[in-house]
């Protein structure tokens, strides 16, 4: 892959806010007709680097060019001009429009009398043949798949012209199937001698789509090298600074599993089950319940994990389990006893709650630390008195949760520090940490209820929120894990049941699902038998294999 | 130029904050006054000298701040936990009326029990009435979604008007040459004065009382806990346990309570009866009065007694130069103005393209 005259060229972009040094003098080329990944933790400076590409941030000092020409610094128009189109993670589009609006959207000018439909539909059935993309024009956008969603962003770029095109994570939301069919498109934009800038941290990925990988950590490049023949583990390394040791199960439960390759809870169905839903049944505003008659079954010292493509019914899974809803029909029991829907009452009876959105749900931003660490027990008689906060025994609390769970952040504001000042990743310590840390005189929670526990956390943080999960659960706790993360899924759990539409399969043994019979029960396709069903979309031969084996030895990321 | 969010916010940044909006706001205020064509500074020497400059001038700031504190820690209290009550106006004649229903000569000489127990009972009927004002709304917002500045906003015209329509029929004073206004308040109820020969009332010492006990509640408090995690975040706060609903509803008693008790303060310590221009708009002033403060109860104090200054000085001022009393309301203003770009800029940076 030696272009001869890079259609992008970053020289020496720094960036800084206030001390945080975002970007240091990062210089990067990208070619036509290549796949540049960038790889980085939460926080490493890719974000900054393409805010600054697209002209969202002015870059303090560096260069850019684009097609041998400066790009002017600051101006989106200009970077639109040049041929740089973005697909954000979180979709730019207008819900109540049609695809051919969205894509028009800010193209034409405003004085212009008359809009010109007919010419732009022409531009966008054209693109989306030369690019395999199949779209209705009329269609929608809030009709349309997340994986249709996706095709008109990448539509709405190429039809500006783009040339240079920025994918932000862009499998994040896909079901296995969608993200082949995106691979299949991103092949055939290089081929058309587009150049594409892909940002992921799922390291498979990035090795099977790119041409060449450029490692950020702490807004330097600290590597730079073509994706054939890279390794792994090299370039978690080098994405984290060190090596990242997976999660390994403790205890004796480890060697079980392995042995009888299967999870011990199956092979003794005389172990009660600790929580359990029974023809749960919640119906939202919507057209189709939320959850309809979900069965599942927890069972101590157990992992069991929920898949599914977002918005099937996995929110209100989790908040039916966390006493934020009640269930408008079934039976939501705890030790054989219903569970009142009170998040005091959950709480208080021993489950601890992950919730999916840390900053809008997990904690308080404003609010100081110490304050956030005991939100979920702030009224109880070891933080409370006579109505008065017990602010010495909360704060002994909160500082023995920090030091625990290794929150970072509080060099100078200490247990004050305002919450929404510490990183993702040491958010989700203090929320992990108030979940699993029992309150004085109370027992260690008997179920932990997560829900995208490591959502845009950094590969080490994941690998700690990981273990935290499995030495709960070796501790005798029932887990259930709701993720739309698979290879989590295979990392973690004993049983997988699989959400679509607010239907629940039934939750069955790690072993007996592959990459494909999940993907297909993603889809609804698989409401039953998804371990034989044949034919169907034969998975990439090495991938499931290496699930299969990786995980089983509790080593995933070991290839 | 651009905005940039700080990482973090320096403490000097939040001290200077307010120091650089009063600065901002003389600087404006010069402008009007010098376009009045009044000499700037002798012009600000005078309104400093009629607000704070005399025993007679603190007397009357002092005053004038008391129903301010008052408002000022409705609006900050209820500004909160996202209650946007902007009906402390009508909150505050209505708990006003309320105290002179219970307190006033109604027929001569009033109710007949011991002061010792219509005191309390004339303060906690404006309470109530005040409170009460704002529980609809507060349920509005926190059952249906039904906007609470919306509504609050609106029932001060509701008040205002019934008010004047008491004031003109079933509470009208017959002995009051046709004017509206109310029956006059029993002498007993009065409250006793602060310092001789002045208008300073005990009304202050409730009222400087009540801003630490706020602060203590706010602060130290699982009530003022709730409180202030409900208005920094009601997802989390619901997340967590806290009967978000249930705590609107609290804060809305509250605030509402404190607006109506301002009514009942001014009443008892400076009018002695209830006219419709009692307040020249106290409940208003006590929303910028909370922002200037940052919402917080001991800077509600400061900042009332700065407004307070500032209206009383102005009167003072316009007597001697030709410059309109108006100039307080466009300090007060801009004051608030400056106050609150000055805070978004402790958030955030601006940055040069």
């Amino acid at each position: 892959m030696t272009a001869p005259e890079p259609i992008l060229r970053l020289r020496g972009i720094t960036k800084r806010f206030g001390a945080l040094v975002a970007n240091d003098g990062i210089s990067l080329d990208l070619a036509a007709g290549e796949v540049l990944a960038l790889l980085g933790e939460n926080g490493a400076g890719k974000s900054t680097l393409v805010s600054i590409l697209f002209g969202h941030y002015v870059a303090d000092a560096g260069s850019i060019e684009v097609f041998g020409r400066p790009l002017p610094p600051g101006q989106p128009k200009a970077a639109l001009a040049a041929g740089i189109g973005m697909v954000h993670q979180h979709f730019t589009l207008a819900d109540n429009l049609s695809v051919l609006d969205n894509v028009m959207l800010g193209t034409e000018p405003l004085w212009q009398p008359f809009s010109r439909r007919a010419a732009a539909r022409e531009r966008l059935l054209a693109a989306a043949r030369d690019f395999g993309l199949a779209v209705d024009p009329q269609a929608l956008i809030g009709d349309l798949s997340v994986g249709e969603r996706q095709r008109v962003e990448i539509l709405k770029a190429l039809v500006r012209g783009a040339r240079i095109l920025i994918l932000d994570e862009p499998t994040a939301v896909l079901t296995p199937q969608e993200s082949e069919s995106l691979f299949a498109t991103l092949a055939q934009m290089v081929a058309r001698g587009l150049g594409l800038i892909f940002i992921s941290h799922k390291l498979d990925e990035v090795l099977r789509v790119s041409d060449r990988i450029a490692v950020l950590r702490g807004g330097r490049l600290v590597a730079e090298l073509p994706a054939r023949g890279a390794r792994k583990a090299d370039l978690a390394e080098a994405m984290v600074g060190r090596a990242v040791a997976p999660a390994v199960r403790r205890g004796a439960r480890a060697a079980d599993a392995h042995a009888a390759h299967e999870p011990a809870a199956e092979t003794s169905p005389a172990l009660a089950s600790l929580c359990e839903l029974r023809g749960a049944t919640l119906r939202g505003g919507g057209a189709r319940p939320l959850l309809d008659g979900v069965n599942l079954a927890l069972r101590a010292g157990e992992v069991v994990a929920v898949a599914g493509v977002a918005g099937n019914g996995q929110a209100a899974l989790a908040e039916v389990l966390c006493g934020e809803r009640a269930l408008d029909a079934g039976h939501l029991l705890l030790d054989g006893r219903p569970l009142p829907a009170r998040p005091g009452a959950v709480v208080r009876a021993g489950v601890a709650r992950i919730p999916e959105d840390r900053h809008a749900v997990g904690v308080v931003g404003d609010l100081p630390l110490w304050e956030n660490a005991v939100l979920e027990r702030y009224a109880t008689p070891a933080f409370a008195r006579l109505g008065f906060v017990r602010r010495g025994a909360a704060r002994a609390h909160a500082q023995a949760l920090v030091q625990r769970f290794d929150v970072r952040g509080t060099e100078s504001g200490g247990l004050d520090t305002l919450t929404r000042g510490l990183s993702g990743g040491n958010m989700q310590k203090l929320i992990l940490g108030r979940a699993l840390t029992p309150g004085p005189g109370e027992a260690p929670p008997r179920l932990i209820v997560a829900n995208q526990p490591t959502w845009g956390l950094d590969v080490g943080a994941v690998a700690y929120v990981h273990q935290q999960l499995l030495d709960a659960c070796a501790g005798g706790a029932a887990v259930l894990l709701i993720s739309e993360d698979l290879d989590e899924i295979f990392a973690l759990a004993d049983r997988v049941a699989v959400m679509h539409q607010g239907h629940l399969t039934e939750a069955r043994p790690r072993a007996q699902w592959t990459l494909a019979s999940i993907g297909l029960a993603m889809a609804g396709g698989a409401d039953d038998g998804a371990g034989e069903r044949p034919g169907v979309r034969p998975p990439q031969p090495r991938d499931p294999a290496a699930h299969a084996t990786g995980t089983a030895g509790g080593s995933p990321h070991a290839a | 130029m651009r905005l940039e969010r700080r990482a973090s916010v320096p403490r000097a940044l939040l001290l200077a904050a307010p120091l650089a909006a009063v600065a901002f706001t003389l600087l404006v205020s010069s402008a009007l006054v010098a376009w009045a064509g009044a000499p700037v500074g002798r012009a600000y020497a005078l309104l400093l000298e009629g607000g704070f400059g005399s025993r007679f001038a603190l007397t009357e700031t002092l005053t004038r701040a008391t129903p301010l504190i008052l408002t000022g820690l409705a609006a900050a209290v209820a500004f909160r936990a996202r209650l946007f009550n902007i009906g402390a106006e009508g909150q505050l004649y209505a708990g006003a009326l309320a105290a002179v229903a219970v307190g006033g000569l109604h027929g001569g000489s009033g109710f007949d029990a011991p002061a010792w127990l219509l005191f309390p009972l004339m303060l906690a009927a404006a309470m109530a009435t005040g409170a009460l004002l704002l529980l609809g709304p507060a349920l509005l917002k926190s059952r249906l979604g039904v906007d609470e500045v919306v509504t609050t906003l609106l029932m001060n015209f509701i008040v205002l008007l019934g008010v004047s329509a008491l004031l003109d029929g079933a509470m009208k004073d017959p002995s009051a040459m046709g004017w509206p206004q109310s029956v006059a308040l029993q002498d007993a109820l009065q409250l006793d004065k602060l310092v001789e020969r002045s208008r300073v009332h005990t009304g202050l010492l409730v009222a400087l009382g009540l801003a630490v006990a706020l602060w203590v509640l706010l602060q130290r408090t699982t009530t003022g806990f709730e409180i202030r995690a409900v208005g920094a975040n009601p997802g989390a706060a619901g997340f967590a346990g806290m009967p978000v609903g249930w705590v609107t509803v609290k804060v809305a008693l509250l605030s509402g309570a404190l607006a109506g008790l301002a009514g009942a303060v001014e009443l008892a310590g400076r009018t002695g009866y209830v006219t419709l221009d009692m307040s020249p708009g106290y409940g208003y002033s006590g929303i910028v009065i909370a922002m200037l403060a940052m919402l917080n109860p001991l800077g509600v104090v400061a900042a009332a007694v700065f407004v307070a200054g500032v209206l009383v000085g102005a009167d003072s001022m316009s007597r001697a130069v030709n410059v309109p009393t108006y100039i307080a309301d466009v300090i007060v203003a801009v004051s608030l103005i400056a106050m609150l770009v000055a805070t978004m800029l402790t958030q955030y940076r601006v940055r040069r393209v």
